[in-house]
């Protein structure tokens, strides 16, 4: 019997509320299907499961929070016989024993029954406006429930905003998750910072003359080029992708790169962007633009949101300069890039004007040192300067597998 | 300071004030004349209108209740008196078949402005067959009026609103209310509607939803749970069909609990019906499960002792009120 627990969508987060299955006891499930969405803080995001088999028990129904690591629901492997289900003995009838064979073991699955603890329907409808998670309170009402009064008791306990009844929605939500994570990173990185400014004239005349050639949908932004610039670099510096846990660094093959995304409204996700470093710049592009559709959406998938190896943020658009970033744990890296700007340049030994990019390296000092980071940030730079490279090096080794 | 008046009283000068006011209005019904009706509703009216208005019937309900009905469609406003709910059932066909349903099988040609009382209701040691509550069963008929005054004011204005209505209206009279005294303002009778329920107590912890007979239990359960310090809500429904959703659901949105009261017995009731509408239109307003007082699904029986176990009674209700408040009190 395979569990099938709730993945950490992330380093901030702690529970997850089970919003939907898409699949039911019996059904074949596949390795890197989507079978449930779940509410993070932060979005509503597709779960995959890694295990093929088949759906056994549900044992977290919609609605119902649990924490990080929680079994939502078992699963049998492949050839897995269900296990046999004992019953009370009066309800063992002779007759039925002969259709129960014949049906298989697929037809006896009784899912277990899980009773969420009772809550008023008033009281857990206030309980979402004040944000107090009601189920966890001291029932004092009719059969033990949590009342109303329950609520507004402990939303009054907690004090501040939510005395006051403000209601907490999912933008506050993201907001504190996101305090989270980035409160344990500059209490727990040591960050070290490098700049390096990046002509950026070869790479905007070669992406000039490729796109003059294709339909507006296919082409191609800068913001792929410097992804694909990142991911190449970091063949040369892989100490910058992966994960810092257990206090010791765990490498990761394949660049699955945290691309940032702000969200209308506020907020920020950076859900990977999978296996940069192998896949050709087109397919980067439509994976890109699908990516950022669907995180706006609100539609994200467990893996994207889970398992990013380093971020990417580009604040250029803006018109920003400079990003000195804050690494998203347990990353160890993030990659900023600044506008493309026309600025005085000197090249030899005269002064003209080029376009220019400054980017940034916040790196972990646990990790690496500004060495490593130094060879990263000029790799990136000298890989700008061949933008041809870039689009070929797609079939470059590296099988760029998920590690799981 | 107003007059001091019974129920019976009150429906009394009600008949009378209807006799007066429309030659088209006559009273018929098994004893309603020489006797002076089984419950003295009907006393001395015989003397002040004649035979002609005040007219005996033969022992058929479905005969009588027929006429009646045939008497309405030729224009009169009958007022047919039926012993009480349980013989009722005798003239089940022309209510249901024939004055609930003419004005739709006419195609709106014909309408029925009969009225029809009758009393219902137990607790006075006649017997499984005398103490049937059945009013929530009409109640489940298109095409009526179910009315169940409970107060003196309803058992003196409800009945001229009924008359007034083009459609059958049915009257239930609990049978223990007839004796009740209370007080009428001086002068002129009160005017009440037949669309709302009231509000007989205030409170804000449980809705007690109630109507007829029960209602006077129900608010001695309230004086009780007062003395608990649970507050609870008292709601009469006066009107049975149709039920005022918007009174009911105002009074549990604010009390977010209740308890449903209801003489009938409890499977397929008039109070499955309230809790039921109430679970789909204030379900998030809730704070505790539905609860409801209603008689044992026993006949009801003859001995005192047993009867008063049979039927919801005030321990009941403070009961079932303390069961929906938790620990809350």
């Amino acid at each position: 019997m395979i569990e099938f627990k709730l993945p950490s969508l992330g380093a901030d987060m702690e529970e997850g509320k089970l919003l939907e299955w898409h699949v039911k006891p019996g059904d074949a499930v596949k390795r890197g299907q989507v079978v449930a969405v779940v509410d993070t803080s932060k979005a509503a995001v597709d779960v995959e499961i890694w295990e093929d088999g088949v759906m056994h028990a549900i044992l977290v129904q919609p609605g119902e929070t649990v924490p990080v690591g929680t079994v939502l629901a078992t699963v049998l492997a492949p050839g897995e016989a269900a296990p046999v289900v004992s019953a009370p003995v009066a309800v063992v009838a002779v007759a039925p024993v002969a259709a129960a064979i014949k049906a298989g073991p697929s037809a006896v699955v009784v899912s277990p029954v899980t009773r969420r603890p009772a809550v008023s329907p008033s009281a857990r409808r206030r309980a979402k406006e004040l944000g107090v998670d009601a189920e966890n309170l001291h029932g004092t009402g009719a059969q033990g429930a949590v009342t109303l009064a329950d609520v507004e008791a402990a939303a009054a306990r907690q004090g501040g905003a939510v005395a006051q009844g403000l209601p907490i929605d999912r933008q506050q939500a993201m907001r504190r998750a996101i305090a989270a994570a980035m409160g344990r990173s500059k209490r727990e990185i040591p960050h070290y910072y490098l700049s390096e400014t990046i002509p950026m004239a070869n790479a905007l005349a070669w992406l000039q003359r490729r796109n003059a050639e294709l339909p507006i949908t296919e082409r191609i932004l800068p913001a792929v080029l410097q992804l694909k610039a990142v991911a190449m670099a970091l063949k040369r510096v892989p100490q910058l992708n992966g994960f810092y846990r257990d206090d010791a660094f765990q490498p990761v093959a394949a660049v699955h790169a945290g691309v940032a995304i702000s969200l209308r409204g506020g907020g920020l996700v950076a859900p990977a962007l999978h296996d940069v470093a192998v896949k050709p710049l087109e397919q980067l592009m439509r994976e890109l633009a699908d990516l950022v559709k669907r995180a706006r959406a609100g539609s994200l998938r467990s893996s994207e949101m889970s398992d990013p190896t380093i971020t990417i943020t580009n604040l250029g658009d803006q018109g920003v300069e400079t990003v000195f970033g804050v690494i998203y744990p347990p990353q160890v890296a993030l990659v900023g890039f600044g506008s493309v700007a026309v600025r005085p340049w000197v090249e030899g030994g005269e002064l003209c004007a080029r376009p220019l990019m400054i980017a940034t390296l916040a790196a972990d000092h646990r990790v690496t040192d500004g060495h490593l980071g130094a060879v990263f940030l000029t790799e990136l730079r000298d890989l700008l300067q061949q933008p041809d490279s870039l689009a070929s090096s797609s079939a470059v080794s590296g099988q760029g597998g998920k590690e799981k | 300071m107003g007059r001091r008046i019974s129920y019976r009283e009150a429906l009394r000068e009600a008949l009378r004030e209807a006799l007066q006011a429309d030659p088209r209005v006559f009273l018929m019904g098994e004893d309603v004349g020489r006797y002076g009706g089984t419950y003295a509703v009907s006393k001395g009216l015989l003397d002040e209108f004649g035979p002609e208005r005040i007219r005996d019937t033969p022992l058929s309900e479905l005969g009588f209740v027929g006429a009646g009905i045939g008497a309405a469609l030729g224009g009169m406003r009958p007022i047919v008196e039926v012993m009480t709910v349980n013989f009722s059932l005798l003239a089940l066909d022309p209510i249901v078949n024939t004055a609930a349903m003419l004005r739709h099988m006419s195609g709106g040609q014909f309408s029925v402005p009969v009225v029809i009382r009758m009393a219902t209701g137990a607790g006075r040691q006649v017997g499984a067959q005398h103490s049937n509550s059945f009013e929530g069963w009409y109640a489940h008929v298109p095409g009526i009026k179910v009315l169940a005054p409970a107060t003196i004011e309803d058992a003196r204005g409800m009945l001229s609103a009924a008359l007034a209505d083009p459609d059958p209206v049915l009257i239930f009279e609990h049978a223990q209310l007839y004796n009740l005294e209370g007080e009428l303002p001086e002068g002129a009778p009160p005017v009440v509607d037949i669309r709302s329920a009231c509000i007989r107590r205030e409170g804000s912890d449980v809705s007690l939803i109630t109507h007829g007979g029960s209602l006077y239990k129900t608010l001695r359960a309230a004086d009780e749970l007062a003395a608990l310090g649970i507050s609870a809500e008292v709601v009469d429904l006066r009107v049975l069909r149709p039920l005022d959703d918007a009174t009911i659901m105002a009074s549990v949105r604010k009390c977010r609990r209740a308890v449903v009261v209801d003489e009938a017995w409890r499977s397929g009731s008039l109070a499955a019906e309230v809790m039921a509408r109430i679970a789909e239109q204030a379900f998030f307003d809730l704070d505790a499960p539905l609860g409801r007082v209603c008689s044992e699904e026993v006949p009801i029986p003859y001995a005192r002792h047993m009867e008063e176990a049979a039927l919801p009674q005030v321990p009941k209700i403070v009961a079932a009120a303390q069961a929906v408040m938790g620990n809350n009190t």
